[in-house]
């Protein structure tokens, strides 16, 4: 996967994770070339797109575009399901997660997004192992915050 | 899931409005970046959003300069600061902060600096060596949670160069207790491999030792690494087939915790990953494939239910039974499978069996007939990207019968499309096409127009270029078609130019001009000077580039004879011979010359001559006289000019020697030569101790305030001015408006009733399907090049005629230029550069494209008089080995004077000497087979790559001093001979500098035949593969191929660099970057240096500079002249060596065979 984009039906960026180097100005230029096109389309459309030499794949959550790049060669419908299970892992951790949830706490969701793909692969496909391990590091946070001289 | 998101954006107003105590602790954790938020969604425009959020950067830029802030709250501050950055905002000096914040802060700062670090910077940014430190001690750190946050920053992203410092903690978590540890450590070394694949090389074994880990997470993650280094060698692997296969087995069976499930369905994306890594094994490899059938097929049968997930699995299911050797079975269920695919109802599905159709047709041409129905359907879909897939698919089935239709079908696309990546990729298609399976002239005119003015200038220059060589050099053997297909042209072409051609692209403008110059005459009744006169109006348009324009001069300049057309072109000649651009001024002054002179413009353009029977007389004898004339008056011999950059090059390394008394006029020199030499110079004066006279010196001129009139290139304004107005030129240019016909043909389609509808798509789908019948063998649609294709290029054994009519009219310079083909052109590609370049020596044109246009009309002969530089006299000793057959031999340069358009590829075919031989193939037999100037070559041990019954093809590497000689020796060892025997080979990171005997006519039984292949390697790779082919007809019309590979190494490409200390001290200087590494050292009896290097040298083919006390210099190259140089010094107990060189890439992959050599040792 070459980099992944969260962002609403206004057209704004809530999630931006990118797994190739890429200059700012041309990361800017994709995500508004992308939100664009990807917000012109109709709802009972292909959820995937050619677009320069990728392959782009997109679902919408409510008011929430996920979108992946990915290449030509990689599997379209199995990226639609990595959305889908990032969609649950959220789920699962804010519990019956919306649009605000991801706005306010994002940095969490970019934890968790951490610890399921890593460097632009599925890291960990266990729904379970991907909790626990965020769980834990919020337990150290907690812990942390309460002890703050250790 | 969407039904439980149902909270949305609209509803935030109300959401804030509510009594913030319910939803606290999840809406505003950090308080600040909620009212941050808050204030965000009320606002309106845009405009107040960026004062809001530059006030607010403001305010964080002053709070993190404050030593008052703490980690706690410098934590907050970066969660607010990558928040402005996500609506777009830069923060970049919030970026150091975050590095200190992972640094300095307890865990839970730590955490959200990472992160902050991850996604402010990426790899090549500078800070991020500032990271380093902070990595080596969490990963060192007894805390699980700070050992995985760092390793998760080290697996997206990490500086290249520094990979060493850490690789040997990062390794050692392989065998960590703790899976998530293990799995982030092989994620880590898969980043690694993909940025570094060098420096994770010796640990290959750890990798088996992840995949056989207990732990299915961090065998799933190893898996990541072996698609990789699969797709890159998949032979290297093979014996891992059996336990791919057995761990499917195991997950299809659902042996796998139900952790891993996902919808009911056992780890698809393991699945999913192990079918890539198993049809990357299987691909062209009976063997292999046949462990892999059963697990397939339990595969296809286990994915029954209907959701997402398992379409997922059953299409690489598919995908693998289609790219392994077949069998005929399971390709049955595949195809079903398909079917299912391509007639469902949800239109992501309907996308993946079309593009399942694009590779399956090319096998089984019968499932495109099955579904003929849908494909037609889909043509019309209203979603652009079925419409595009659909194409694809059928730009595969595409035959003589149904080409028309097809390719309408795409034009049709292209006009209503406006992506060009779409536009590059579809006229490319529609040229192939087109060009392969024209059923007419006409049509293939008419459809080249289309694609010329819909490409414009985006589409690939070979289209133009292969387009021009088929009007010019013909396609097949009747005459009387191929004049009917150039007044085709030109016809066209008139009727265009009399029309608005402002909306032409250039491409097509310099196409059109070239067809005209050449062929007008074919046209009867036509006057040249009604030509002359639409191309004269062309000339004045606006919008016309001076390449175009230079188009057209040429092509007047052909059209000049004509009655009426010479007083026209002395008015264009005049208009243009002040232009400021000097090749149109020339050309301007070429085609006065012309037109004035008939007998002149009758000798160098002839009317309708073939095109290979100008003779190019490439060694320019003719000029002889004048350069020893010149010679003799004291003129300096003539210099190549990379002998010129290397003596320029030189000079200024002579001007860099800082006691240099004279040094400030050298100085001053040099940085009007090259304006890089002042970063050059700073580097030294900071190396040198003794630089203060260096830094003092004002004596380098001031060159930044003074406006550069004057550069290497004359000129400089003039150029500017042209550039410039090629680019408006270009903008300028309107998209071509839609033909009238498709807005009918459309509106046909969509009004009429259903029956009417329905009859239209059957008569659709038989004449798109004509011809994919089971008759028809699937053979006959692949791309395979035994299809009977409508315009064949000539081949070049058909030239052997023609050329052999030239070679006896040009009497007089007959020896010397046949020379100068085989051995210049052919052995050395450098030397035919320097002919091509000869004719510009007078540095007036711009380009190889109009020069090499000219050379084919023979202008320079003119040209060649007003030359001012002597030239050369090329004079070749080494005649001998191209005995036979002179006749037999095409002329290349006379070949690539007709391209026109491309410089000429070294390629032909080149009669070697068969020598007959012994049957018996052993090492002696074969080598006695090496002609001359092979034999004295060291070289390495013949090997068997590859054989059939009745041919055998063995090779062996030799080392010349300038190129990797790939010998490939061929023995016939059936009873009978073979013929039309051809050698290809295949490798994408080598350049072929040169090659001999790749064809051959007949090798009569047990008989051998050598050839080879010059090769350089310009980037460097530690390893690469050559693959090629070699075809032969056994009995008659039938052709055989035999394929063979074989591994070539960076060693064979390394040569001793022999050069003195203090020219290595200046080379060395000269490279900026270097990589360290610390190598083991050979200890035995004697200096312990001396013994390493020497044992490098033997190995590696370098050469030792000078050894000084525990220091040594030691330089090589790479083929053809990258240097690299390496200083080596002993460090406690190991070497550490230094190695810079002008290819980044290049002391990485020497290290790798330092590394290697001395663990052999």
């Amino acid at each position: 996967m070459q980099f992944m984009l969260l962002f609403s039906r206004q057209g704004k960026l809530r999630l931006q994770k990118w797994y190739v180097p890429l200059s700012d100005k041309e990361k800017k230029k994709i995500t508004r070339e992308l939100v664009q096109t990807v917000l012109a389309r109709k709802p009972k459309m292909c959820s995937f797109l050619e677009w320069r030499d990728l392959k782009i794949v997109y679902k919408r959550y409510a008011s929430l575009y996920f979108c992946c790049a990915i290449e030509d060669q990689d599997n379209e419908l199995i990226t639609l399901e990595i959305i889908h299970r990032y969609v649950e892992l959220l789920d699962k951790y804010f519990g019956s997660v919306c649009e605000l949830d991801i706005i306010f706490n994002f940095e969490k969701a970019y934890f968790i997004l951490d610890e399921f793909l890593l460097g632009g692969e599925a890291q960990e496909t266990s729904k379970k192992n991907v909790l626990k391990a965020i769980e834990q590091a919020d337990l150290l946070q907690e812990v942390c915050c309460s002890l703050p001289s250790s | 899931m969407s039904d439980v998101v149902e909270k949305t954006l609209t509803a935030l107003p109300s959401l804030l409005s509510l009594d913030s105590q319910s939803g606290a602790g999840k809406l505003s954790s950090t308080s600040k970046l909620g009212g941050l938020i808050r204030s965000i969604t009320e606002l309106t425009s845009k405009h107040e959003e960026e004062k809001l959020i530059n006030r607010e950067l403001a305010a964080i830029k002053e709070q993190v300069s404050s030593p008052n802030t703490s980690m706690r709250q410098m934590k907050e501050i970066m969660v607010r600061a990558i928040y402005c950055e996500m609506l777009g905002y830069e923060a970049s000096f919030s970026y150091i902060h975050a590095i200190k914040l992972a640094q300095q802060g307890s865990a839970i700062e730590k955490r959200v600096g990472y992160l902050a670090v991850s996604l402010f910077l990426n790899e090549s940014h500078d800070l991020l060596l500032l990271l380093v430190n902070t990595v080596l001690k969490d990963l060192q750190s007894t805390n699980l949670i700070e050992v995985c946050m760092a390793l998760t920053v080290v697996s997206q992203l990490f500086p290249k160069d520094m990979i060493p410092a850490i690789l040997p903690l990062v390794e050692e978590k392989l065998t960590n207790p703790k899976e998530i540890i293990r799995r982030k450590a092989v994620l880590a070394l898969h980043k690694f491999y993909l940025i570094a694949p060098n420096q994770v090389q010796h640990i290959h074994s750890k990798f088996r030792k992840a995949l056989c880990d207990k732990d299915p997470g961090v065998m799933t993650a190893s898996l990541h690494i072996y698609l990789q280094l699969i797709k890159e060698n998949p032979d290297s692997y093979k014996d891992l087939t059996g336990s791919f296969v057995a761990i499917l087995r195991q997950v299809v069976g659902g042996k796998l915790p139900v952790d891993f499930n996902y919808h009911n369905v056992p780890a698809p994306w393991l699945q999913i990953q192990l079918l890539r890594i198993l049809s990357l094994l299987g691909k062209d490899d009976q063997s292999t494939s046949e462990l892999m059938y059963e697990v397939l097929d339990e595969s296809l049968r286990r994915a029954e239910m209907n959701h997402n997930i398992t379409y997922a699995i059953l299409y690489e299911c598919v995908k693998a039974i289609y790219t392994i050797y077949p069998k005929s079975e399971l390709l049955e269920k595949a195809a079903k499978c398909i079917g299912n695919f391509v007639v469902s109802p949800k239109i992501n599905l309907k996308y993946l069996g079309l593009k399942a159709l694009t590779y399956v047709v090319q096998q089984d041409a019968s499932l495109a007939l099955q579904h003929q129905m849908t494909i037609i359907e889909c043509l019309d879909h209203s979603d652009s990207i079925i419409k595009r897939e659909t194409l694809e698919v059928l730009f595969r089935i595409t035959n003589v019968k149904n080409v028309a239709v097809i390719v309408e079908k795409m034009l049709d696309f292209l006009k209503l499309c406006n992506d060009d990546y779409t536009i590059i990729d579809l006229v490319g298609k529609v040229a192939e096409l087109a060009e392969k399976y024209s059923p007419n002239n006409e049509w293939f005119i008419q459809t080249m127009n289309v694609v010329f003015s819909l490409g414009g200038e985006l589409m690939h220059p070979d289209i133009p270029n292969n387009f021009l060589r088929l009007l010019a050099q013909g396609f097949g053997s009747e005459e009387e078609e191929q004049q009917q297909l150039r007044v085709f042209a030109v016809d066209s072409y008139l009727t265009l130019l009399e029309s608005d051609t402002a909306h032409l692209p250039q491409r097509f403008l310099q196409v059109i001009s070239w067809a005209l110059g050449e062929f007008s005459y074919l046209k009867d009744g036509l006057e040249p000077c009604k030509v002359t006169k639409l191309l004269a109006k062309l000339l004045d348009e606006r919008n016309v580039t001076s390449e175009s324009r230079s188009w057209i001069l040429s092509a007047m300049a052909k059209l000049s004879a004509g009655p009426g057309a010479a007083a026209l072109a002395l008015q264009v000649s005049e208009r243009y011979s002040s232009s400021l651009d000097t090749v149109l001024r020339q050309q301007a002054l070429e085609l006065l010359h012309l037109s004035q002179d008939p007998e002149l413009h009758a000798r160098v353009l002839p009317h309708g001559a073939a095109w290979d029977s100008f003779e190019v007389d490439s060694s320019l004898s003719f000029l002889d006289s004048f350069v020893s004339e010149a010679l003799s008056q004291g003129a300096a011999p003539y210099k190549a000019p990379h002998q010129r950059q290397e003596e320029l090059r030189q000079e200024k390394a002579l001007s860099l020697e800082p006691y240099s008394i004279s040094l400030p006029v050298s100085l001053s020199s040099c940085s009007i030569t090259d304006r890089q030499s002042p970063t050059l110079l700073s580097m030294s004066s900071s190396l040198s101790g003794n630089s203060n006279e260096l830094k003092a010196g004002s004596s380098t001129l001031k060159l930044e305030g003074v406006k550069r009139v004057w550069g290497k290139e004359g000129y400089l304004h003039q150029q500017d001015a042209v550039e410039e107005a090629a680019q408006v030129e270009e903008a300028a240019t309107p998209a071509l408006p839609l033909s009238p016909q498709q807005g009918g043909a459309e509106s046909q389609q969509t009004h009429g009733d259903l029956t009417v509808v329905e009859q239209e798509k059957q008569k659709l789908a038989s004449s798109l399907f004509v011809g994919l019948g089971s008759q028809n063998s699937t053979f006959l649609m692949g791309k395979s090049d035994s299809t009977s294709q409508q315009f064949r290029r000539k081949t070049r054994a058909a030239d052997s005629t023609s050329s052999g009519v030239s070679e006896r009219s040009s009497s007089s310079s007959h020896s010397s230029c046949s020379d100068f083909l085989h051995n210049n052109l052919l052995e050395d590609s450098q030397n035919s550069l320097n002919t091509q370049k000869i004719g510009v020596s007078n540095g007036t044109h711009e380009g190889p494209v109009t020069q090499s246009f000219q050379t084919a009309n023979g202008i320079p002969e003119e040209d060649g008089e007003e030359l001012g530089n002597p030239l050369p006299v090329i004079v070749d000793s080494d005649v001998a080995s191209i005995g036979t057959e002179t006749s037999k031999e095409t002329s290349p340069f006379l070949d690539a004077g007709m391209v026109l358009v491309q410089p000429c590829s070294p390629q032909t075919e080149l009669r070697d000497f068969v020598q007959p031989g012994s049957s018996g193939i052993t090492q002696t037999s074969l080598r006695s087979q090496f002609p001359p100037e092979l034999s004295q070559l060291p070289h390495s041990d013949i090997s068997l790559l590859s054989s059939d019954h009745s041919l055998s093809l063995s090779a062996c590497r030799a080392y010349r001093d300038d190129a990797l000689l790939f010998v490939i020796i061929l023995s016939n060892c059936s009873q009978s001979s073979t013929n039309g025997l051809s050698v290809q080979l295949d490798c994408k990171q080598l350049k072929v500098a040169s090659l001999r005997g790749n064809a051959l006519e007949n090798l009569p039984a047990h008989s051998m035949s050598v050839c080879w292949y010059a090769l350089l390697m310009e980037e460097p790779h530690t390893q690469v593969t050559v693959a090629g082919s070699v075809s032969y007809r056994a009995v008659p019309g039938h052709t055989q191929t035999l394929q063979f590979t074989d591994k070539l190494f960076l060693t064979d490409f390394i040569r001793p660099l022999t050069l003195s200390t203090e020219e290595y001290g200046k080379l060395w200087l000269s490279f900026s970057q270097d990589v360290r590494q610390n190598l083991k050292l050979i200890q035995g009896e004697g200096d312990p240096l001396r013994a390493t290097l020497s044992a490098l040298k033997e190995q590696l083919q370098l050469h030792i500079v000078d050894i000084i006390g525990s220091e040594g210099i030691v330089a090589c190259r790479l083929l053809p002249d990258s240097p690299c140089l390496l200083h080596c010094r002993i460090h406690g107990g190991s070497l550490a060596v230094w190695l810079r060189s002008p290819l980044l890439s290049l002391p990485d992959c020497l290290l790798y065979y330092c590394q290697k050599t001395l663990e052999e040792c």
